[in-house]
């Protein structure tokens, strides 16, 4: 049988990161994908990675501290300090390995401005900063001879007990089912946007390794916090970076007045996200845009810089929205584009269930707590991937394999699949159901939200699972079969958005990304906590646990 | 809008292990991506089309193939300008690559071959404390090279891949080049010239034919074939001149800066070298045959009219810059 100390489930930033370190602290280390490791969403990251660096003045506790205030107090302080001091080092760390960083006069790493932050220390590669990271990653996973089966998909864990014992997997090309034993497993699986409907996400992140974690018994947390990114496109949903924002571009509405001053008149664009697309929401519901859009205006800022820094989103706009941002204002609005809940885990990426561990945006150690800060999560990705990677690799030096039967495992999870391609045919489509997912959750756990419609998407959830128990799975072949594996997928998003929709009805105020028009106001009397979920006999669970508050306290936010 | 996808479609499961063809008709927005149409198949018409996909914004190469007989990113591509005069666009999976299922090809062999080119920095001497200091340029300059995403466009159209499957091809050149044009990676006489010399055995930068297709379909800007260029620039400049491919270009270049044309005649020989009698045979069913259809070149070479002039364009160029 296949069998492996630590077993890295992911290829993303945070997977490889933490099987490079799991390898070099000795474990005999695997990596399993779904996708080849270089097209995982990681490379669709743009605008860059934050890290205070002291020769350049910049120290980490202010960071810490912008990552709080961003966070809206809701992020745990012991995590975050661990990341703002991490972050220095795991940056020189990404450049001696390769990355192609941009530099400034001297030669040396350069920075730009990114919102919800007093300094700029957002370092970057152009407007693709996560596809060079990730390329270069993969350059160190190619190096380091890590075993990595790619296009093999995880479908479910093998415990014993609370215990992980393993995984089965799907290889996709052949259609064979595979047991993986393992000592520990790190989900790195990324996050769970696509269950918006539209989202900045790409159509892999699917939320598989919460809904597989949740399923084994991990605690989910903070689920309610989605981040809904100022700039979409118009369209088609797809990100434009707030690295336009950050090298200055403008936001405009319908008569070309710059309505962040109403907001934010102190960091007016470069507000922290809640914020700005609240502001673009509230512009939008008054009637100040156009077609539901308002307008990013990059005209000022030259051809050159615009070649320069930021050539692949203006061609984005080209390509999708026929819109040239060196010419024109193009239309944006906000969109569901991250998931600041997750797998909880503690400050070495450890879960509540034994052998289980988790990194990068499927997991949630709380450095972002209720608002994320534009590129704090590559960074986020890089330090708790190593750190769950060093942290598995020891300790799986003092744990055995867990014995299981490897022909029983596979027959069962056969006989799972072979009865979903053989249900008959009753004119349903798993697109309909997951197009009916995405436009409630956009809909209901929105921007702004309220107790009747998160009801209304918590009463439809249970019809959709129903819905899906019956699916038809129309490729009954066994090569490659996508149609297998979106059906498949599709059960973690019905799981993930129930866990969201339970958890945001929970939460009864209004902090970073949950604004409710019911419960207006901020209260930290009753509600400075994190709301977690579990499985139960009938659904849901939900259970708080306390905000870790070191040194800043909770004080009213001001952009 | 109103649109016809042709997909040449091919199913192992299916006994008949051969492709065919299979036209749907459907609406679509304005808009849409030719990879809009393919999903929208896929989700509501036909359930069994295999395709990659993920971005929709052309940075993860999941979805290159040969739209109209070109390579593309599907998500790069508007259905609307797609549509031939019938209002059909044809879609096939990307070339040089076996078939796995429908528009789903093997990259095996394209992995295989980045591997080849040992695909990370090699920094020698021991690592500065804090990031290596470069030039902005340096940076911009590779990062037009690291803009490759991978997808395997320029495989699919590369004519040489075609006739050749060992040649290692755009894709792992350009990398390869990252490196060696990186100012971090090891100095010249050490890491550097070791590149060099192995992508300058056969199957490597040599036999690129400089058919510009590659740069053509590269949906990144990438150039792959500048980079191999620059790659044979850089060996020739390490003094790497002793292959049939740097003899080539030499000679190529000696001939047209002498005579302002290409002496046709010489050419080979001075390729493979004078005394190199078992290649200089090989040339023999060649030269028969282009004797017979009337194309061998004339046996004794003139210059051009002007070739003072091509002489001046050549002192030109190889001046230094200043
Ligand atoms: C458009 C966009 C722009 C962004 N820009 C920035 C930015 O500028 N700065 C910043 O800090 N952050 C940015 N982010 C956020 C950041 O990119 C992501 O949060 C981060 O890259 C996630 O990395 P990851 O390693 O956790 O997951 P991913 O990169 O998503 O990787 C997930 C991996 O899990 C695998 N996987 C999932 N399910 C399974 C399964 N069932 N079986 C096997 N394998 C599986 C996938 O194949 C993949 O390899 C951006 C996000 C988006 C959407
Ligand atoms: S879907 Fe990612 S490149 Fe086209």
């Amino acid at each position: 049988m296949l069998e492996h100390d630590v077993l890295v489930i992911g290829a993303g930033l945070a997977g490889m990161r933490a099987a490079i370190a799991a390898q070099a602290g000795g474990a005999n280390t695997a990596i399993i994908s779904k996708v080849h490791p270089v097209r995982s969403h990681s490379n669709a990251a743009q605008g860059g990675i934050n890290a205070a660096l002291t020769d350049r003045g910049d120290d980490w506790e202010e960071h810490a501290y912008d990552t709080i205030k961003g966070s809206d107090f809701l992020g745990d302080q012991d995590a975050i300090e661990i990341m703002c001091q991490a972050a220095g080092d795991s940056l020189i760390d990404l450049e001696h390995m390769g990355v192609t960083f941009n530099r400034d006069d001297e030669g040396k790493l350069g920075t730009r401005a990114f919102g919800g932050q007093r300094r700029a220390r957002t370092f970057f590669v152009g407007d693709f900063t996560g596809q060079a990271m990730l390329h270069v990653m993969f350059e160190q996973l190619v190096k380091s001879g890590i075993r990595s089966y790619e296009e093999w998909f995880v479908t479910s864990l093998i415990q014993d007990g609370e215990q992980v014992a393993g995984v089965l997997a799907l290889e996709i090309r052949t259609g064979q089912l595979h047991a993986i034993r393992a000592k520990t497993v790190i989900f790195c699986t990324g996050g769970c946007g696509r269950l918006f409907e539209p989202s900045t996400n790409a159509l892999i992140v699917t939320g598989d390794g919460m809904g597989l974690a949740y399923n084994a018994g991990a605690r989910l947390m903070d689920m309610e916090m989605v981040q809904y990114h100022p700039t979409t496109l118009a369209g088609s949903g797809v990100l434009i970076s707030e690295a336009a924002r950050g090298e200055g571009a403008f936001l405009r509405d319908r008569n070309g007045d710059r309505f962040m001053e109403k907001y934010a008149p102190n960091m007016m664009e470069l507000a922290s996200r809640d914020v700005v697309s609240r502001a673009e929401q509230t512009e939008i519901d008054a009637g100040n845009g156009v077609d539901g859009c308002l307008f990013l205006d990059c005209t000022h800022l030259g051809e050159a810089l615009i070649l320069e820094k930021l050539s692949q989103i203006r061609e984005i706009g080209i390509d999708l929205a026929g819109a040239d941002m060196i010419k024109e204002p193009i239309p944006i609005r906000p969109g569901m584009h991250y998931i600041m809940g997750g797998i909880k885990t503690d400050i070495d990426g450890l879960t509540n269930v034994p052998g289980i561990y988790a990194a990068g945006e499927c997991a949630n150690v709380s450095v972002h707590g209720g608002n994320r800060l534009g590129a704090n999560s590559l960074l986020d990705t890089i330090v708790f991937g190593e750190r769950s990677g060093n942290h598995a690799a020891s300790a799986s030096r003092d744990m055995d394999f867990i014995e299981f039967n490897e022909d029983e495992a596979v027959r069962k999870e056969e006989a799972r699949i072979q009865a979903m391609l053989d249900r008959p045919d009753n004119g349903d489509r798993w697109g309909s159901i997951r197009q009916a997912l995405g436009d409630t959750m956009n809909k209901n756990i929105a921007v702004y939200r309220n107790q009747a419609g998160m009801e209304e998407t918590l009463r439809l959830i249970p019809e959709l699972k129903a819905r899906y128990a019956q699916v038809p799975v129309h490729n009954k072949g066994r090569v490659f079969n996508t149609d297998l594996v979106f059906a498949l997928e599709l059960g973690y998003m019905l799981d993930c958005g129930e866990a969201i929709a339970v958890s945001a009805l929970e939460r009864k105020e209004s902090r970073g990304a949950q604004a409710r028009t019911d419960f207006p106001t901020r209260d930290d009397e009753n509600w400075l906590k994190h709301i977690t979920v579990t499985r139960g006999e009938e659904g849901p669970e939900l259970g708080y646990l306390p905000v870790t508050i070191t040194k800043w306290t909770p004080e009213e936010r001001k952009y | 809008m109103d649109v016809k996808v042709n997909i040449r479609r091919y199913d192992p499961d299916a006994g008949a292990p051969a492709s065919f063809w299979q036209e749907f008709s459907l609406a679509v927005p304005e808009t849409a991506t030719v990879l809009d149409a393919l999903i929208q198949i896929r989700e509501e018409m036909d359930g069994t089309l295999s395709l990659r996909c993920s971005c929709r914004s052309a940075i993860c190469g999941s979805c290159a193939m040969r739209v109209n007989g070109h390579a593309v990113l599907a998500c790069k591509t508007r259905a609307s300008e797609s549509l031939n005069s019938e209002g059909v666009v044809t879609v096939e999976p990307a070339g040089n690559m076996p078939v796995v299922k429908d528009l789903v090809v093997d990259f095996d062999t394209f992995w295989d071959k980045i591997r080849a080119v040992e695909p990370y920095l090699q920094p020698q001497g021991p690592e500065p404390e804090g990031e290596y200091i470069a030039s902005n340029e340096s940076m911009l300059h590779l990062s037009s090279v690291t803009a490759c995403i991978m997808c395997g466009a320029c495989v699919s159209d590369c004519t040489v891949l075609e006739v050749d499957p060992t040649f290692l091809g755009p894709a792992a050149l350009a990398k390869a080049y990252r490196f060696t044009a990186d100012p971090r990676d090891g100095d010249a006489a050490g890491v550097s010239q070791r590149r060099l010399e192995q992508l300058s055995l056969p199957s490597g930068m040599w036999d690129c034919t400089r058919c510009n297709e590659c740069v053509q379909v590269c949906p990144k800007g990438v150039a792959p074939m500048d980079r191999i260029m620059a790659l044979r620039e850089q060996a020739i400049s390490l003094g790497l001149g002793d292959n049939n491919g740097a003899r080539h270009a030499e000679a190529f270049t000696e001939s047209v800066a002498h005579s302002g044309r290409l002496d046709e005649l010489r050419l080979p020989v001075k390729t493979v070298g004078m005394f190199n009698l078992p290649a200089l045979f090989s040339f023999l069913p060649v030269g028969l045959r282009a004797m017979t259809h009337g194309k061998l070149p004339p046996l004794v070479h003139k210059s051009v009219e002007n070739v003072q002039s091509v002489r001046r364009l050549f002192s030109k160029v190889s001046q230094p810059p200043k």
